[in-house]
């Protein structure tokens, strides 16, 4: 058992944490602010060049365009995003979108599509049902994978299109469909299994976004303890903030075990282990979120609830995130039905 | 990354899984699984079993017993030992002073003491907390002054752990008051039935007797029983509290100790209660998340240093111990009452005297605000 990034994974980290440098909310708070202010929400030039890195194609197959890496390299770079909350929807367009397409697509459809996709030129977006919402830039993709009744197709236009502004800067839209202008996604039908394992992989990677997001909102925070002044002192010397940032750590910690775990079992391939993988690495998620969440803001003060103030802006990302693919109760109802299947739970096995 | 052990680890885990199920007394594993309180005994019965397979005290160096295993190892040898129900050698031979010998000792102290202590031979208690040094250790006042070449002790120690059993004791003295405080203490040993030590057991909530109060009055104690040199003791004292966070989450044990609460919520249905199914969803996977840290933690500190997310694990694992504790109060419902009856389930009579005794876990080995502290200040840099 090996936690750590080797020295591949780390240059690739460090690589992606170059490109996004522009939103570190330590030297440029305002950058994310002017960027999700204007549609789409996000920047389409550093789009393009996550494209040409080869980030947009990571996860698929070099044969379809991609770059056939694995889940640790597509968490890492869903981690550097959430390190700086930057508003590009890299899990929900390419591990969501393009994990369907790239588990169901046919041959054509996939080297057509995640072509496209890799090299940022299709902006996908994943919806499910007849009327779907939120749909994560539902109205800027270029194509909608579409859910409905366990079958999916692909839609270029939906019925109806209404976009919206979600609370983090984020762009969602509610979408009608209609079925006579839907083509199946490879050979169509009940496709049920296969994108469970789809939203389980996306749900592992979103969870390593939010780990990222909680690894700055806890620096942010300590940060801010030790340069803010009352009553002549900084506040770092009163014990009862320093203990409570203690608390965050030890919340972000475990979370950055369990889904860090989480990965190496996608990466593994069992589809039970798989499942049973991402609703505890989501559950432990959601949980350390709230409370990190919570308390950044708290011992920021007042400019926590503020806009200008890059630390809410993480809060209210966290918490987009945990109701997303899935919130806490999801999960806690998903594992309670198998409670009783198991004594002890061995991670070694 | 990687997921798995490897061969070689699988195999080793197995091998202290058939050790630990198949060598160690019965009795006593029946004992732990039950909660009830093992007797001296059941402590040196296991001991000698694991120091005759060569097991006992595998932190310490090659020469006097120890393991050149893998901190991975070490991991998995004291997880089976917990799920296997197995009492960890004792911790005050195998975790602390034998180690503090083996590195300050002579080695005259080496060979007098190492082999006994491995073997527990020796029982030690830990003469460190006093009435007025808890979590403030450096203040102790017990003092030893010069006799000759002996030391003469006076003072007092508390929360000594089962010094009922012991034989011995390693104790830290004050041995120069005009020192800045951590720099004027010494450690000595004595045997606990040296003149002048008098004992007094402290009954604790749920009516065990574990910890005591031990009194010094003009204890004689021959310079040779001085661990290295004087006023080492606080280098000392660290050095052995350094030990003493190795394998401080006890995650195996609270395991094991909430799949036994599962099996009584199976029992009587509790766990077809979807807020009692959901309690344990909740608890086994905050402790997943901490068997996990514990592994990458040992995974990751080849190089000597402890990892920095080491320091959560007493700090949770003992949180989550207790609420094991608190869980299967709730599961006895009003039987938790019914402690002093023989009709009700046993474990339902002893769940609240576990809880009761079990608050201690986040007060020693450092309490709880003491590893907020070390997070903060260390970790964090607040």
């Amino acid at each position: 058992m090996d936690f750590e990034l080797d020295d591949e994974q780390a240059a690739l980290r460090d690589a992606v944490r170059g490109l996004l440098k522009g939103y570190d909310p330590a030297t440029n708070s305002e950058h994310r602010r002017k960027v999700t202010a204007t549609d789409p929400g996000y920047d389409e030039a550093l789009w393009a060049r996550l494209a040409e890195m080869g980030l947009l194609g990571l996860p698929f197959a070099e044969a379809d365009g991609g770059m056939g890496a694995g889940p640790v390299e597509v968490a890492l770079v869903a981690e550097e995003i959430g390190r700086v909350l930057a508003p590009e929807p890299y899990v929900a367009a390419v591990a969501l979108a393009g994990g369907v397409v790239a588990a169901l697509g046919s041959d054509e459809q996939r080297a057509q599509i995640l072509g496209e996709v890799s090299s940022g030129e299709r902006l996908l977006a994943f919806a499910s049902g007849q009327v779907a919402e939120p749909v994560i830039q539902g109205a800027r993709a270029d194509t909608i994978v579409w859910e409905v009744g366990g079958e999916v197709f692909l839609v270029d236009r939906p019925a109806g299109a209404t976009a919206y502004r979600t609370h983090e800067g984020g762009r969602a839209a509610r979408l009608e469909f209609d079925r006579s202008a839907a083509t199946p996604l490879g050979s169509g039908g009940d496709a049920r299994e296969a994108l469970a394992a789809v939203v389980a992989r996306a749900r592992i990677v979103a969870c390593h976004e939010a780990l990222g997001a909680m690894d700055t909102a806890l620096r942010l925070t300590t940060s801010y303890l030790t340069t803010r002044q009352q009553f002549g002192v900084t506040l770092n010397r009163f014990q009862a903030l320093t203990f409570r940032a203690a608390d965050m750590y030890t919340d972000l910690e475990l979370t950055r075990s369990i889904v860090t775990w989480a990965t190496l079992v996608a990466a593994d391939g069992d589809a039970d282990a798989l499942q049973d993988a991402s609703a505890r690495a989501k559950l432990q998620t959601v949980r350390a979120a709230r409370r990190i969440g919570q308390e950044a803001i708290q011992l920021h003060g007042g400019i926590g609830v503020t806009d200008e103030f890059s630390i809410g802006h993480f809060t209210s990302r966290l918490t987009a995130l945990s109701h997303w693919l899935g919130d806490a109760r999801d999960q806690v109802a998903a594992l309670s039905a198998g409670i009783g299947d198991h004594g002890v739970l061995d991670p070694l096995d | 990354m990687r997921l798995r052990l490897t061969q070689e680890e699988a195999a080793f885990r197995e091998e202290m899984r058939t050790f630990f199920t198949t060598e160690i007394p019965e009795d006593v594993r029946e004992s732990v699984r039950t909660g009830r309180h093992i007797g001296k005994d059941g402590f040196v019965r296991t001991m000698r079993a694991m120091n005759a397979a060569g097991i006992a005290v595998p932190n310490w160096p090659l020469e006097w017993g120890g393991k050149d295993w893998t901190p991975l190892q070490k991991h998995l040898w004291h997880e089976e030992m917990q799920l296997a129900c197995v009492p960890p050698p004792l911790a005050f031979n195998a975790g602390m002073i034998g180690p503090v010998i083996a590195h300050f000792g002579t080695q005259e102290m080496k060979e007098r003491f190492l082999p006994a202590t491995a073997n527990l031979d020796i029982w030690w208690a830990q003469g460190f907390s006093e009435p007025n040094a808890g979590s403030d250790l450096a203040s102790l006042t017990t003092r030893a002054e010069r006799d000759g070449d002996d030391w003469i002790v006076n003072g007092q120690k508390t929360w000594t752990t089962l010094g009922q059993h012991a034989d011995w004791m390693f104790c830290l003295c004050r041995t120069d008051p005009e020192v800045k405080k951590q720099a004027g203490i010494s450690m000595l040993l004595f045997p606990m039935d040296s003149p002048g030590v008098t004992l007094r057991p402290i009954e604790l909530l749920d009516g065990t007797f574990e910890v005591n109060e031990v009194f010094f009055d003009n204890v004689r104690v021959p310079g040779e029983n001085l661990v290295g040199e004087a006023n080492q003791g606080w280098t000392q004292a660290k050095f052995l509290l350094g030990n003493e966070r190795v394998g401080v989450a006890p995650v195996g044990a609270t395991k094991r100790a909430l799949a036994t609460a599962k099996d009584h919520a199976k029992e009587t249905g509790a766990l077809d209660d979807p807020l009692t199914a959901a309690r344990f969803v909740e608890l086994e996977n905050a402790l997943l998340a901490l068997e996990l840290t514990a592994l990458r933690v040992v995974a990751n500190s080849s190089d000597g240093k402890p990892h920095p997310a080491s320091s959560v694990l007493k700090l949770k694992g003992s949180e989550l111990q207790q609420e094991v504790t608190e869980l299967l109060v709730d599961l006895a419902g009003p039987l938790s009452l019914a402690s002093g009856s023989t009709t009700v389930p046993e474990w339902a009579a002893h769940t609240v005297p576990t809880y009761l005794n079990f608050r201690k876990a986040s007060i020693y080995g450092g309490s709880n605000e003491i590893q907020r502290q070390i997070i903060a200040g260390t970790i964090l840099g607040l």
